[in-house]
C-alpha cells in the first residue's frame, strides 16, 4: 500500500466529525511540513512519515473508550494551538548549564532539532557514532535508515501518538555502538523546549552491536514556563549480549504536555535497564514497550514519579516475553501530593513457548494528601505453562506508627513525614548509577520535601 | 525539695469509646526507678503512649507535669527534645531509613533544641561505637535500616541503644524485657544501670519480676484496670511473682462495680 493514497483515503473518510476536527490542525501541519521536507530526506523516511499520518488519519486520536487510554484525558493536548518550529531556534548556552550532567557527553536537541553548537560529543570512544538522526539517515554505512520505524510500530488506534510522531520524523539523536565496544562516558540526550507554544517530535534511535555497552540519559526540559507539547519516540535496538543502561528524566515545566513512547527490542542474552524519573509537566503520558524477542534476555524497567498540584502522569508498560528464559523486572513508584493524579497500566504478555519466563511487575503509590488519586492496574497474560510471574500494586499513605516512632525520638512532624517519603523513593534513587544524575534527583527531592535539610543529612 | 520529673494526677485516658486509664496518679523524682507491673490489658502501654504523645489516646481528665511543665500540651517531638524517651513495646520497622543516620538526626534535633550545635561526624561515630559496645549491639545492626528485618530481641536492644545515645532525663521502657534471653536482658539492664544517676529517672514497665533482679527499682506499682492498686518496695515484685495478679484483679473489680458497669 502506498502511503500517499492511504493518507488521502483516510483524510476523506475521518472516523467522525469530532475526531476529524481534532485531527485537522495536525494534518494541516503535516501538509506544510511535508512540502518543506521535499527532497531533503531519504525516500524511505518520506514513506515512513506518510504511513504515520495515514495511520493517524485512519484511527484518529485515542478516545477513553480504548482500554489503553481509558484513564488518560488527552483533550487538553488536542485543545492546544502549537507552533512547529522549522529549525532549531537559537538558545543561550548558559540556560542549559543547570540541566547538563557532569561527566557526560551531551547531544542537544532544541524543539527536536539537533544543535551541534550546544552539544559536546568530544572524547567518545572509537566505534561510537553519536549525532543527529537526520544526518545519520544519510550515512549508508550506519544502521539508522534500516532500523528507523522497525521497532516503534503503529497502526493500532492505541498507538496514534507513535503514528503522529512518526509523521513528523525529521531529526533527533542517533547513537550507534559497534560490536564489542563500550562508551567511555554516558551520553546525555538533552531535549529542550525553547519557549512559546511549540510542538516537537524528537525521534531518538539507539542501536547497539553485539556485546557492546551504552549508557544514555534522555532529559526533557523546558526553558521557560509556556505551555508546549512534546511527542517524542525513542527506539532502542539492544544487540546480542549487549548491555544498555537507559535513564529518562521528565522535568518539563508545569504547563507542558508530554506523550512519549519508548520501544526497545532485545536480542539474545542482552541486558537492558531503564530508570525513568518524572516530575515535570501538566499532563505526562509515557508508554514503554519492551519486545523481548530473543532468548535469555534481562530487562529492568524502573520508574519514579513525583507529582503535585494538578499534575497528571500516566505510565503504560507492556512487556512482551516472546522467547524462553526471559527475565523482566518492573518497579514503578509514585509520590502524589495535593491534587495530583497518576495512572499505571502494566501488562506482561508471555507468549506461547516463552517457557522459564521470570517476570515481576510492581507499582507502589504513596499518597500524601486527601486530594491525590492513584490508579494501578497490573495485568498478566500468560500463554506458557512453565513460568514465574508476579505482579502487585499498592496505593497507601505514610504509616502513622512510623511517623510517631520518628517523632518520639525528637524528629519534627514535617521532617518525619519527609524522611519517610524520601525513604519510599530511596530504592529507586539508589539504583541510579550515573553519579550526576543521582545527585540531581537527590537534590530535587531535598528541595521539594519540607525540612529537606534533615532528610539530606539522613541520606549521606 | 526537688521538683518531680513526672507528676501524674488522677489521669483518665483512653480511646474515643473506651476508657483505659481511670484515675492514675504517679510521682517520679530525679534518681528514681519505678517499676510498673500488671496483667495484660491493664493499660501499661496506654500510659506509656499517653506520656509519649500518641495521638489516638484521648485524655479526659487529670494532669501530667513533666519537669513542672504541662506534658499533655507538648508535641511528641518536643517531649523527646525535653528528654523524654519511650522504648517501644513494638518498635516500628522503617525500610529505607538508616539506623545510624536516623539516630544522628534525632540527636541533632535534641541538641538544636538545647541550643547546641550539631554533633560532628567523627564524634558521632565514636559515640555510636561506645554506646553500641555498652549495650552489646552488633555493629552491623547499627548500620542497617531502622529495625528492618531485626529479630524481636534485636529490636529491643536497638531501643536501648537509642536510649543510650540520646541520654534521656526520663526513660519509659515498655516491656523491653519480653522476648529477651538472659544475656540480652543483662545488657538491657546494664544500659539502664549505666545511665542511672541523680538527674535521671526510669519507668520500667514489665510483666515479669526477672528484669527487676538486674534493674533494682525504688518503687514497684501494680496497675490493674487502669489504676495503680498497690505500690511498694522491690519485694512487691517477688510477691506478685508468687501469687499472681488474680487477687488484686478481683479486688479491683469488686471495688469498682459502677465503673465497670458503665464501661
Ligand atoms: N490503639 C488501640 N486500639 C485498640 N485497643 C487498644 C489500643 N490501645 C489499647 N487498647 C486496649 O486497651 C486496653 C489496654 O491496653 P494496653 O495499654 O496495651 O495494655 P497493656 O500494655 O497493659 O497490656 C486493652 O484492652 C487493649 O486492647
Ligand atoms: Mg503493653
Amino acid at each position: 500500500m502506498n502511503g500517499r493514497s492511504a493518507m488521502s483515503n483516510a483524510i476523506t473518510m475521518p472516523p467522525n466529525p469530532v475526531a476529524s476536527a481534532q485531527l485537522e490542525p495536525f494534518l494541516a501541519d503535516f501538509r506544510a511540513f511535508d512540502s518543506r521536507q521535499n527532497g531533503s530526506e531519504p525516500l524511505a523516511v518520506k514513506q515512513l512519515r506518510q504511513a504515520g499520518i495515514a495511520s493517524l488519519a485512519a484511527t484518529g486520536f485515542p478516545s477513553t473508550r480504548l482500554e489503553a487510554w481509558r484513564l488518560t484525558d488527552i483533550d487538553p493536548i488536542l485543545q492546544g494551538h502549537y507552533q512547529h518550529p522549522v529549525a532549531a531556534p537559537t538558545v543561550d548556552a548558559a540556560a542549559l548549564i543547570p540541566h547538563r550532567l557532569a561527566g557526560c557527553a551531551s547531544l542537544v536537541l532544541v524543539d527536536g532539532h539537533f544543535s551541534a553548537d550546544l552539544s559536546d560529543l568530544s572524547g567518545l570512544s572509537e566505534g561510537v557514532w553519536a549525532g543527529s538522526l537526520a544526518e545519520a539517515l544519510r550515512h549508508p554505512e550506519l544502521l539508522a535508515l534500516e532500523t528507523l520505524g522497525r521497532i516503534a510500530r503503529f497502526g493500532d488506534p492505541a498507538q496514534a501518538f507513535v503514528a503522529l510522531s512518526t509523521a513528523f520524523v525529521r531529526d533527533g539523536a542517533y547513537l550507534q555502538v559497534a560490536p564489542g565496544k563500550a562508551i567511555e562516558r554516558p551520553i546525555q540526550v538533552l531535549m529542550l523546549a525553547s519557549g512559546g507554544s511549540t510542538v516537537s517530535y524528537p525521534r531518538n534511535l539507539f542501536v547497539t552491536g553485539a556485546a557492546s555497552q551504552l549508557t544514555v540519559i534522555e532529559t526533557f526540559v523546558s526553558l521557560n514556563e509556556s505551555a508546549h507539547f512534546s511527542c517524542p519516540v525513542t527506539e532502542i535496538a539492544v544487540g546480542p549480549a549487549a548491555n544498555v543502561d537507559h535513564y529518562r528524566v521528565q522535568k518539563e515545566n508545569r504547563a507542558a504536555h508530554h506523550v512519549a513512547s519508548l520501544v526497545l527490542r532485545q536480542d539474545q542474552n542482552s541486558v537492558f535497564n531503564s530508570h525513568s524519573v518524572m516530575h515535570g509537566g501538566a499532563l505526562v503520558r509515557n508508554d514503554v514497550v519492551a519486545l523481548l524477542e530473543a532468548e535469555g534476555v534481562s530487562c529492568t524497567l524502573n520508574g519514579l514519579y513525583v507529582v503535585s498540584g494538578k499534575q497528571r502522569v500516566d505510565n503504560q508498560m507492556l512487556v512482551e516475553h516472546a522467547k524462553p528464559h526471559g527475565y523482566s523486572h518492573e518497579l514503578y513508584k509514585g509520590i502524589l501530593d495535593e491534587e495530583a493524579r497518576a495512572n499505571f497500566l502494566g501488562k506482561i504478555h508471555v507468549h506461547p513457548g516463552a517457557q522459564q519466563t521470570d517476570a515481576v511487575q510492581a507499582n507502589r503509590n504513596l499518597i500524601l494528601s486527601k486530594g491525590a488519586i492513584a490508579h494501578s492496574n497490573p495485568q498478566l497474560e500468560i500463554f506458557a505453562d512453565d513460568v514465574k510471574c508476579t505482579h502487585g500494586s499498592t496505593v497507601g499513605q505514610l504509616d502513622p506508627d512510623a511517623v510517631f516512632y520518628l517523632r518520639s525520638r525528637g524528629i519534627g512532624q514535617e521532617a518525619a513525614r519527609s524522611i519517610l517519603t524520601y525513604a519510599f523513593a530511596a530504592d529507586i534513587v539508589e539504583r541510579i548509577k550515573v553519579p550526576a544524575l543521582r545527585t540531581d534527583l537527590e537534590s530535587f527531592l531535598f528541595n521539594l520535601l519540607p525540612e529537606g535539610d534533615v532528610v539530606r543529612q539522613m541520606a549521606i | 525539695m526537688n521538683t518531680p520529673i513526672l507528676q501524674i494526677s488522677d489521669l483518665h485516658a483512653g480511646l474515643e469509646d473506651k476508657p483505659i486509664l481511670r484515675g492514675l496518679s504517679l510521682t517520679v523524682r530525679p534518681g528514681e526507678v519505678h517499676a510498673i507491673m500488671g496483667p495484660n490489658g491493664s493499660g501499661k502501654s496506654t500510659l506509656a503512649g499517653v506520656l509519649a504523645g500518641r495521638e489516638e489516646y484521648i485524655v479526659s481528665g487529670g494532669s501530667v507535669l513533666y519537669k513542672g511543665q504541662d506534658l499533655l500540651e507538648m508535641e511528641p517531638e518536643d517531649r523527646a527534645r525535653e528528654g523524654l524517651f519511650l522504648a517501644f513495646q513494638y518498635p516500628v520497622e522503617i525500610p529505607g531509613v538508616s539506623n545510624t543516620y536516623f539516630l544522628r538526626a534525632a540527636l541533632n534535633a535534641i541538641r538544636k533544641h538545647r541550643g547546641q550545635p550539631g554533633i560532628d561526624p567523627v564524634n558521632f561515630i565514636k559515640l555510636v561505637r561506645q554506646k553500641a559496645a555498652m549495650v552489646k549491639m552488633d555493629e552491623a545492626l547499627v548500620k542497617r535500616n531502622l529495625n528492618e528485618g531485626f529479630s524481636g530481641g534485636e529490636k529491643k536492644r536497638n531501643e536501648i541503644f537509642h536510649m543510650a545515645v540520646l541520654e534521656p532525663t526520663l526513660a519509659i521502657l515498655d516491656e523491653t524485657d519480653s522476648g529477651l534471653d538472659i544475656d540480652a536482658l543483662r545488657s538491657v539492664a546494664e544500659g539502664v544501670n549505666i545511665l542511672r544517676g541523680p538527674e535521671r529517672a526510669f519507668v520500667v514497665i514489665t510483666h515479669y519480676q526477672r528484669l527487676l533482679d538486674y534493674i533494682v527499682p525504688d518503687v514497684v506499682h501494680v496497675l490493674v484496670d487502669g489504676r495503680i492498686v498497690r505500690s511498694g518496695g522491690k519485694e512487691l515484685a517477688l510477691e506478685l511473682e508468687e501469687r499472681g495478679y488474680a487477687e488484686l484483679e478481683a479486688q479491683s473489680r469488686s471495688e469498682n462495680q459502677p465503673a465497670l458497669a458503665a464501661g
